[in-house]
């Protein structure tokens, strides 16, 4: 535990000696003015700052003070037609700079991406873009924390075979049995729970450590990891796959022969076969857009409520005064209510992905 | 709208990071912890299936122990019983003979005394026929006068007799 929290406390060093990187860059003043002038003149925009907040980025921005943005720099990695493979640190990128033809676009099919222009700034192409964004490096701390928790705790699992659980493992110990018992043996059955019940505890705690870690509104958290849609699809694809790949006959003949089915629904026309497999396809569909909307709702609600604050800050400056306290205590609301939701998601996306397998793995009866 | 709009980039770091996390977590977590959770498991029923037969066996040698108890106790009531029928008996028989002896003493002393009674009689005949003869011989020796002297003789030698 005392290793696990030394590590932890040394990767935020690292992120806080990026920030004074950051603050430290000689081009960074020249812009400061420049780009204050241009915030004074658009004045607050909720949307944009909304959907700041809840997209992913190719920097960490931590924190905005007198219209300079503090934000860590990551790197961007690119491949394009033109240039080849171009690494560069995010930061060179900031306020609409372009840096080796590359820039973010504002608008367009491509809004909030690097695309790359010629020498007049017209549109090239969408390199292919693998950049180490916020996201990813999110994704990272939080499947180090996953690793780093488990192991320690299988660790101790092994130390004290067979006696009582302590410690952290005490805290984890009824998740995992809750997983096991509850929703894998209960929904997938005693013959083959066994095999999905890793798969169930890594999605469960993959996904309720990053809720988790989203509603932290400092660095290391409050990147929406899994209010992200790429991130959801991926995760609805481990389930999809997880499900067609170990779908026995049974499965199979459900959603090409449905047993109980007049034939007249299945031969000439296709009908009942055609709507299994819209079935498989829309099953883990929906699981991606689930988990992405119930939590970047919960986000963008939160984020409403500061909002309000400036928004009546910019009419009045004593306004905005006057509405946080009530802002706050909604916003307070909120996170109560998104702390609840992290569990539920996390609960409903696992059990689902469990139902599924549970019809993958049915035997014939 | 481009936050419903999944990104390659970062699909290809979610996938591998996910694939990265589930082999890792599989391989080096939660294959030991279930393994230790069902060990654990097991040995807990393990432990109560053995307890439960603990109990068993010990209410076994308990009801056991009654049984020999409870045979004990018989086996003392009956020889109690025994006893006191062997003591009975005794006593029975002791009167028995106590009244058989009694009953022969007090015949034996019937007898003895039904013989000295005889013997007495004996005498006593014996001694009135010689008083008899005695006294028939005085008065045969002295004078029959008158009626009133002969009365006063009688009466004199009546007086004479004593029966011891």
């Amino acid at each position: 535990m005392q290793k696990l929290l030394l590590y932890i406390s040394i990767a935020l060093l690292l992120f806080i000696l990026f920030q004074e990187k950051v603050i430290a860059s000689p081009e960074e003043p020249y812009h400061k003015e420049e780009h204050t002038d241009h915030h004074e003149e658009k004045g607050f925009n909720p949307g944009t700052f909304i959907f700041e907040h809840i997209q992913d980025g190719y920097g960490w921005h931590v924190f905005t003070y007198k219209g300079h943005h503090y934000s860590v720099p990551l790197p961007v990695i690119l491949y394009s037609r033109n240039q080849g493979l171009v690494t560069f640190w995010s930061s060179k990128l900031g306020h609409g700079h372009s840096y080796k033809n590359f820039e973010i676009a504002h608008d367009g099919q491509h809004k909030n991406k690097i695309i790359e222009v010629n020498d007049q700034g017209e549109f090239l192409e969408r390199p292919f873009d693998i950049s180490i964004t916020k996201n990813v490096v999110a994704i990272w701390f939080s499947c180090a924390l996953l690793i780093l928790i488990f192991i320690s705790v299988a660790k101790t699992y092994k130390r004290r075979e067979g006696l009582p659980p302590k410690g952290i493992q005490s805290l984890l110990e009824p998740l995992i049995l809750f997983i096991r018992d509850d929703i894998a043996k209960n929904s997938i059955g005693e013959h083959s729970y066994e095999k999905y019940t890793p798969f169930l505890l890594t999605i469960f705690f993959f996904i309720l450590l990053n809720n988790l870690l989203g509603l932290v509104p400092i660095l290391p958290g409050g990147a929406n990891v899994t209010g992200n849609i790429t991130v959801t699809m991926a995760l609805a694809l481990a389930t999809f796959f997880t499900t067609n790949l170990t779908g026995n006959k049974n499965y199979w003949k459900h959603i090409f022969n449905s047993p109980g089915v007049p034939w007249w629904l299945k031969l000439p026309v296709p009908l009942i076969p055609f709507i299994e497999l819209m079935g498989v396809i829309i099953k883990p569909f929906v699981l991606m857009i689930r988990l992405f909307a119930n939590i970047s709702a919960g986000h963008i609600i939160v984020l409403g409520f500061f909002s309000l604050i400036f928004i009546f800050g910019s009419m009045d400056a004593k306004l905005g005064y006057a509405v946080s306290p009530v802002s706050i205590a909604f916003t307070i609301f909120m996170t109560m209510l998104e702390l609840l939701v992290a569990f539920i998601q996390a609960y409903v996306f696992t059990i689902l992905s469990a139902i599924y397998f549970g019809m993958a793995s049915e035997s014939d009866h | 709208m481009e936050i419903i709009k999944p990104d390659l980039g970062l699909l290809i770091w979610m996938l591998i990071s996910f694939g990265v996390v589930l082999y890792v977590l599989i391989k080096f977590a939660w294959r030991p912890i279930l393994a230790a959770l069902k060990y654990r498991e097991r040995s807990i029923q393990k432990s109560l299936e053995a307890a439960r037969q603990a109990k068993e066996e010990m209410a076994k040698i308990e009801f056991g122990n009654e049984k020999i108890t409870q045979l004990a106790k018989i086996e003392r009531e009956n020889l109690l019983k025994e006893a006191k029928e062997l003591k009975n008996n005794i006593i029975e028989e002791a009167k028995e003979t106590a009244k058989n002896e009694a009953k022969k003493i007090i015949e034996e002393a019937r007898q003895s005394v039904e013989h000295e009674k005889n013997l007495v009689i004996n005498e006593i005949k014996n001694q009135i026929a010689t008083l008899s003869v005695d006294i028939a011989e005085r008065i045969l020796k002295q004078n029959l006068g008158d009626e009133s002297t002969q009365k006063k003789l009688i009466d004199d030698l009546v007086k004479e007799i004593d029966l011891n």
